[in-house]
Order: C-alpha cells, then structure tokens, then sequence
C-alpha cells in the first residue's frame, strides 16, 4: 500500500501529462501482480466495493472522533476520504524528540515539555501495527470484496489502524472511488504501453476482455505470454475519434457529410454468445439498457449514437436532456423502458460475421452497412443518413438550418479512411452548430469541490420574466479562467445577501454571458425553460442587470 | 480578584487594555500598542508608542519604517516588562518567528496572557514557547481542527533534500514567507546537514541579514538575480510564496515547485497552490499542540482569537472547559502560516 499511496500523491501534485506517464509507467514495472492490476484498477475507477460507501466512512468515524469536528473538518477540507484519513485516530507521536532536525540553536539546552497525547487516544484501544507486514492492495482488496453491509465498518477499521495517513488516503480512495488524480482509462492503458513498449491500441482491446487484476495482461506485456485470445470475447474496440473543424472547409467528394447526433457514443459487440455495450470511454454500460441487449442478435460490431425516443418528438429522437434520465443506472424499471425507450442510430460497422472490418475505406464499410442494418429488429436501430449536400456552402447552410432536437452539428467523414482508433489528423472532423447564448444576471453561488473547495465555483443565473421576477434558467461552473475564477470569488463574498449552508446569494447585479449547445422545455424549472451544456462565456461587468435578457427570448430559441 | 471583561475589551480590530490605554496587535494605527510580533496582520505601522522584543521592534523598522530610536518605542527582552495604569505587562517566548512573544498582563489579581501566534516544535532560528500560568489564556487558532497534524519537520526537510537529489538537472523553489518561515527553512536544512549555499529572492535578503546579526546562522545565502541559471541545478532556490508562479521564476532552471506551509497537510488545498511538492512545515501550532497548551497552560478560562476557533472552541467544550471566540478581523491567515 505504502508504492500505492505515494503514487497516487505524486499524480495528485503532477500536472504534466508525460511526467503522469512516466509515474504510472515506473510504478507497473516495479511492482508485482496482483498489486499493480489492483492499484491500475482503482486509478481508473474500476472497482466497486458495493458494502463500503461514504455515509458507512462517516458512521465509522463517528465511533472514533467527536461528529461536531468530523463535521467542521469535512467542510474544511471538502472530501470525505482525505478528511477521515486525516482525522483517524493513530499511536501516539509525540510532537517533539526522535525528530532528529531542529533542535539547534536557541532551542539547545531548554527542557522538551512532555509529550503531546493524541486527543483520541485515550478512547480507544487499537491494535499495534508492530510486527504486521506492509499491508498490500491485494489484501485490502480482498478484505474489502469480502465485506458485507454488516462486516464492512469492522474490516475498514482495522485495515485504516494498519496505515499511516497517506496510506488511509490511498485505501479509501480504493474504497470509495473518486480518485481524482486526473488518471482516464486512456491514459493508464497508455502508460501500460508505454511501460512495456507495446501498441497501445492492443492495450486498448486488451484491456476490456480482462478482468482486473489484468494477471494475463501483464505476462503478455511482459513477454511471458502470448497475446490473449479474443476470439470467444465480446471485447472493445477503440473508437475513432474526430477534430473540431475550425475555419476550414473541406471537398465532398473527399469527404462524406452525417448530422452528428446529440446522444452518447456507444459500440455494440456480440461475441462468444454474449452482447456488450460500451461508452465512448471504454465503460461497459450494458446493464443501464437492457432492451439493447436482448434486441442485438447478430455476429457483428456496431458503431452509433444511443438516443430515447420522446413523445414531443412524435416518436423520433428527443434531446438529450430526456437521455440523462436513462444514464448512470445500474437497473431500470419498466416505466422507465415505456417512457424513455432507447435506439442506436448506427453509423459504422467494425465487424460482422467474423470478419474485422476496420481496415476497409469507409464507403466500403458504409456499403456493408447499409446492408446489414436491415438484419437489426427496426424498433432499437436504425440507419445514421448520410446527408446529401451539393456542396460545402450547401452543407453549412442544411447546419445552420438544422432544427431536430437531437441533431447536434455534422460530421465529416474521409471516403478512403480505414476506421483507425483515436483522434487522427484528417479522417474525422466534428462540425458543431455554433453555440447559444444569453446573458443571465448570477443569483446563487456555491462553493466547489476539490480544488475548488474554497472557491464559488458554481453559478445559478437567472433571467427576467414578464413580471420583472428573475427567475432560474440554469447553473454553470466552467468557461471561465483562473483569474476570472478569483474574480467572481470574490463578487461572491463582497456581495453576498444571505447565506443558506454552502450555497450563498448574491446581490443581482452581475451579468453573465452563458454559453450553451441548446435549450429545451423543462417541468422542473419555475422558468420553464432547461439549457444543455451552460458555460460562461464572458463576465459582463459592463452591463446593468436590468439589461440581461427576458425568459421570452429563451423560449424562442427551445428546440 | 477583578474580572476580566472590566478591563480587557475585544473590539474586532484588536485587544483594548482599558486600565492602560493600550492596544495589543491593533490592526488600525492607535496611540499606543503592545505588539507580539512582526508580521503585519499583527504589527501596523502607524502607531504612537510601540512596546515589543527588541527583535519584533528591529522588525517593525525594517518592514515598516518604524522609529526604533525614538524615545517612545520601547524594547523588552523576555522576562522584562512595564507597568501602566496599575498593569503590569511581561513578554515571554512564544516559539512562531524570530522576536515573537506571550504577553502577560497582571491586573487587581488577575493573570491574562496573549499568545499572538505560537508553535509548541523546536525551530533554530527563535527561542522556544514557554508554558505561561495564567487565569485567561488568549491563543490563536490557525490550525484549529483535528485535521491538522503536522508531520515531524525533519521528514518534511528529507523530502525536501530528497527532490533535489533526485533531479539533479532541476532545482526546487521553495514558497515560504518572507519572514519566519524562510528562516525556518534554511536553519531546518543547515540542521540537517545541507551545506551548499542557499539561493534566495531578493526580497528575502534584508531579513535574512536581519536574523544573521541577531545571531541565526543561516550559512551561505546567495542571490538569485546573481548567478546564473545553469549553477542553481540540483539547488535549493527559496522564495516568497507569490514568486511561485510568477515570472521571476523563469530564470530558474526548470524549478520543482514547493511550498512550506501547514496548509499543505490538505492536498486539494495544495493543489490549488499548484504546489509539487508540498512541505507540512508550518510556524504555528497544529491541533495537538493547540490542545496540549490549553492543558498544559490550564487556565479557567480560553479566548480565541482567530483561525478555525470552531474546531478548538468545540474541543473545550467536549473537555468542559470554559472557552468564548473574539472574531478578531484583519487576521491573514493564508500566507504565513
């Protein structure tokens, strides 16, 4: 655990990408299974220990440490894993002598005051760590996966007595999730390659077949065995990704133009009897649509946009907005299936009937396409179109005009591209519609979490409505820089009105200029109205609050 | 026996010591103040009369032109003191910064004592806290919640000896307030054996020379702006905090960051600082030896002056003793602690 936490304190501290690679790099190559396939597993958010969850840590802590200063400390310090690895109670360390540093000169020759005791020592007994050994991920892993609702708090003690403060980080981390050491899937199946110098594309279709701790995985990239068979797997292939086309423009007859879908990305594979669906991440998410699943029949490899049908939308595709709904969930109810039924509009096929088909140009792999999505049952899938535009002005006017509720800018496409994973120069652009903007007058403001947990990093705005009422339109904490961010902190505490726990309100004078992708009817809102994506785009310190917009000119823009 | 509250009055900007008509750490310019120490939320300039050690009184010129000469301003090692207005003042070593002081004021039978900022740890460039009996204990409470324990110096100062070697290219930039804690720093790595010479911001240099002729060895402190960049590799470069990220550390060859500070025991605290390296080396007491001092000290009663006094205050009363915060304003709690 000890290689564990003081990697996970150094990534915390390190901003540098290539210095985070090198970091987890180091660390996969000096430690042994099943540690490392462990530790790799947390970074990325892999694990779940279902027993162990943050109200069980604080219900722990409250045995050991008074709840009043649990309570202060958690606001302080803005998360539950470091606040309860701080406040564990330890062994006594007596805050002088055995230091060695520091007692020179005019310090020399006064007498040491008795050693400080520890505030809660006294209040319980805990087992000496002397003679343990170093407590290993391994073990706390299993430990952990072993819990029940009614043995966890027990086990989670007594491994928390066994550590020191950066290791009771490191362990509750493990526990609960939420790292936050800025480590994506990505980057980790990187520095697996780059540890053991092997393509990171094979790590990336590797990576999903294999369970932690990943053993195989490892004696591959270690040239103790051969590459894990994928033949009987339904395992993932790494999406295609594409650049943003900015000020460009591109031929059509070298490129193909789609609507780009406002819905999540997903792959759908059948392989060795089983079906999976994956996000644009790489996360399995099969279980949050289960009629996917059960429609998906066919040998094949899919690549689309999962969107749910909406009754305002007569049947077709509905904002993404009625999505969120459906996302995240690790089951769903029927009503929800009748209310919010799902569908893959597909656009590429990566695979059928055993053949990969990846290495084919993309009008070849479309021809394919076209032919198999006839094979699917019509109700969960359907054809991504491909838009037939004249010319490039003929396709930026069809965008601009583009009014469907999901439709959330075009697609460009090279004809002879073969389907390559990653982000690649020229293959894939996205072209988005241009964003939305209002300007909104900032009501609420919130204090943010982690690195920003002493900042008001969160904004609720709101607009005028008919009877000059501002009413909420939306919340955004993003768009904005650091120093911007140190600005608005501070129009936060000079003008604050009231304040309501962590939420403060302010005086209703500042324009914002919030960006946002679109905006829909809401029932949830008072304003009626809900925005998807908000951003700030600029501070309007230059403009009088009475000036921002009306609730009116909101609802015109409502797709 | 008199109490108190009659003659000691707590207004937002300071302590107001009626029966002789003085302030202590007023954070406004008054006729007459009794200041602990040299740091500006605690010593103003602008004050008629100051009364403080002759190291905070040195302090005080050199920061803000303060008249050590003058008549009016007195100096007091520890252990001395004066009387006014039937008050009998005393300072006595608190252990925060070089000249830092307790003070003692006995009144009618009574016994208060003002800690200013303290710390319990050893430090080799200012004398060590001592336990002062008293009635109304004043302290601080900078780090007044159970989260704040600070490690053992001498590990802070191997991890910090210890990125140096290990990239012997770079050279890592301590942030360390300009007064105190870059001491601190120096005399805690000379203690450990570091013998090179330390590179300093030029804003550093006066007050280094300041705790040299009070005799603090500091060793050899060489300038920043003198030397080029290539020799400071596999250096100790230390710096005020603002200097971090500011342009001033372009000329440095490819610098570790660092802070020294008891906040960086928070790790979302010292990633906001856009810290690498965060050393928990702090010039004020961490909770056990805010808690230990309040025992040791065992007064009938706890004042707290500023800080998280939440935390310390519920403390008091979890062991039934008798505490009031003052909310003191004009406290920076930020920068040097």
């Amino acid at each position: 655990m000890k290689a564990f936490a003081a990697l996970i304190d150094r990534l915390i501290y390190t901003r540098s990408r290539n210095s985070k690679l090198a970091l987890i790099a180091d660390y996969l190559t000096h430690t042994p299974d099943p540690d490392r396939g462990w530790a790799i597993a947390a970074l990325t958010e892999s694990l779940d220990f279902p027993a162990v969850k943050s109200a069980m840590v604080r219900t722990l802590l409250a045995t050991r440490v008074d709840e009043e200063l649990f309570r202060l400390s958690r606001h302080f310090v803005g998360d539950t894993a470091e606040t309860a690895a701080l406040l564990w109670p330890e062994k006594p360390i007596p805050f002088r002598g055995g230091v060695g540093v520091g007692s020179v000169g005019l310090a020399q020759g006064r007498e040491t005051p008795p050693a400080a005791t520890r505030e809660q020592s006294s209040q319980v007994s805990l087992p000496s760590p002397e003679g343990e050994g170093e407590m290993s991920v391994a073990r706390a892993v299993d430990a952990l996966s072993a819990a029940t609702r009614a043995t966890a708090p027990a086990i989670l003690a007594s491994l928390l007595d066994r550590l020191d403060a950066d290791g009771r980080y490191a362990l509750l981390k493990l526990a609960l999730g939420g790292m936050r050491v800025g480590v994506s899937a990505r980057l980790a199946k990187q520095a697996f390659a780059q540890a053991f110098d092997v393509p990171v594309d094979d790590v990336e279709e590797l990576w999903h077949a294999i369970p932690p701790p990943y053993a195989p995985l490892f004696a591959w990239g270690e040239g103790r065995a051969e590459r894990p068979d994928l033949k009987d797997v339904a395992f993932f292939r790494p999406f295609m990704l594409a650049h943003p086309l900015e000020e460009a423009t591109v031929d059509l007859a070298d490129y193909a133009a789609e609507w780009k879908w406002d819905g999540i990305r997903v792959q759908i594979v059948h392989g060795g009897g089983e079906t999976r669906i994956y996000s644009r991440g790489g996360e399995e998410i099969s279980a949050a649509f289960p009629e996917l699943v059960a429609a998906f029949d066919q040998d094949a490899v899919i690549d689309g946009e999962l969107l749910v049908r909406g009754d305002a939308q007569g049947g077709e595709a509905a904002s993404f907005n009625a999505l969120q709904q459906r996302l995240g969930r690790k089951t769903v109810s029927k009503k929800m299936l009748a209310e919010s039924p799902a569908f893959v509009r597909v656009y590429d096929l990566l695979a059928v009937d055993g053949n990969d088909l990846r290495p084919l140009p993309w009008t070849e792999r479309r021809r394919q396409l076209e032919a198999f999505v006839p094979r699917l049952a019509d109700s969960h899938f359907d054809l991504s179109q491909v838009i037939d535009a004249k010319d490039f002005d003929d396709l930026a006017t069809r965008r601009a005009g583009a009014r469907d509720a999901a439709i959330e800018g075009v697609m460009l496409k090279r004809r002879d591209a073969p389907y390559v994973a990653g982000r690649r120069a020229g293959l894939w652009y996205k072209w988005k519609r241009d964003p939305l903007t209002a300007d909104c007058v900032m009501m609420y403001a919130q204090r943010g979490n982690g690195r920003r947990a002493s900042f008001y990093s969160d904004y609720t705005f709101g607009c005028w409505s008919e009877d000059g009422e501002l009413l909420p339109v939306g919340k955004a904490y993003s768009g904005f820089t650091d120093e911007e961010l140190k600005w608005l902190d501070k129009f936060v505490r000079d003008n604050t009105l009231n304040r309501f726990g962590p939420v403060r309100e302010v005086e209703k004078s500042l324009v914002l200029e919030v960006a946002f992708d679109s905006i829909h009817a809401s029932k949830r809102h008072k304003s009626g109205i809900a925005m998807r994506f908000p951003r700030i785009s600029r501070i309007r310190r230059d403009k009088p609050a009475e000036e921002a917009d009306r609730i009116a000119a909101l609802l015109a823009m409502v797709t | 026996m008199a109490k108190a509250k009659s003659w000691l009055e707590p207004h937002p900007h300071g302590l107001y010591v009626k029966p002789a008509d003085l302030w202590i750490d007023p954070s406004r310019p008054v006729e007459r103040a009794a200041v602990t120490h040299g740091h500006a939320d605690h010593a103003r300039s602008g004050h008629g009369a100051v009364f403080a050690t002759p190291e905070t009184l040195a302090i005080m010129a050199l920061r803000y032109g303060v008249d050590v000469e003058a008549s009016h301003n007195q100096a007091f090692a520890y252990g001395d003191g004066f009387e006014r207005g039937g008050v009998r003042f005393s300072f006595h070593p608190a252990g925060h910064v070089l000249g830092s002081a307790q003070i003692l004021m006995e009144y009618a039978g009574e016994r208060i004592v003002i800690t200013g900022d303290y710390k319990r740890r050893p430090d080799p460039t200012c004398a060590p806290f001592e336990v002062v009996p008293c009635d109304i204990f004043i302290t601080e409470a900078t780090f007044g919640l159970p989260v704040f324990r600070h490690p053992p110096t001498g590990h802070e100062i191997a991890k910090l000896i210890g990125a140096v070697r290990a990239e012997p290219d770079r050279c890592v930039l301590v942030g360390a307030y300009a007064l105190g804690k870059a001491q601190r720093v120096m005399g805690e790595l000379r203690a450990a054996g570091w013998d090179a010479p330390i590179y300093i911001h030029g804003a550093m240099e006066k007050m280094c020379a300041l705790y040299a002729a009070h005799g603090v060895d500091l060793g050899e402190l060489r300038l920043v702006s003198e030397t080029d960049k290539a020799a400071m590799a596999g250096q100790i470069i230390v710096a005020p905090p603002s200097a971090l990220n500011d342009r001033w550390s372009r000329r440095l060859p490819d610098p570790v960051t660092a802070m020294a500070s008891g906040w960086m025991r928070v790790r979302q605290r010292a990633r906001q600082r856009m810290v690498e390296l965060p050393l928990v080396i702090s010039d004020h007491a961490d909770w056990d030896e805010l808690t230990t001092t309040i025992s040791e000290v065992n007064p009938k009663e706890t004042w707290i002056t500023h800080g998280s006094e939440d935390g310390l205050l519920r403390w008091c009363e979890l062991h039934q003793r008798k505490a009031r915060a003052l909310h003191l304003v004009g406290r920076d709690l930020e920068e040097e602690a």
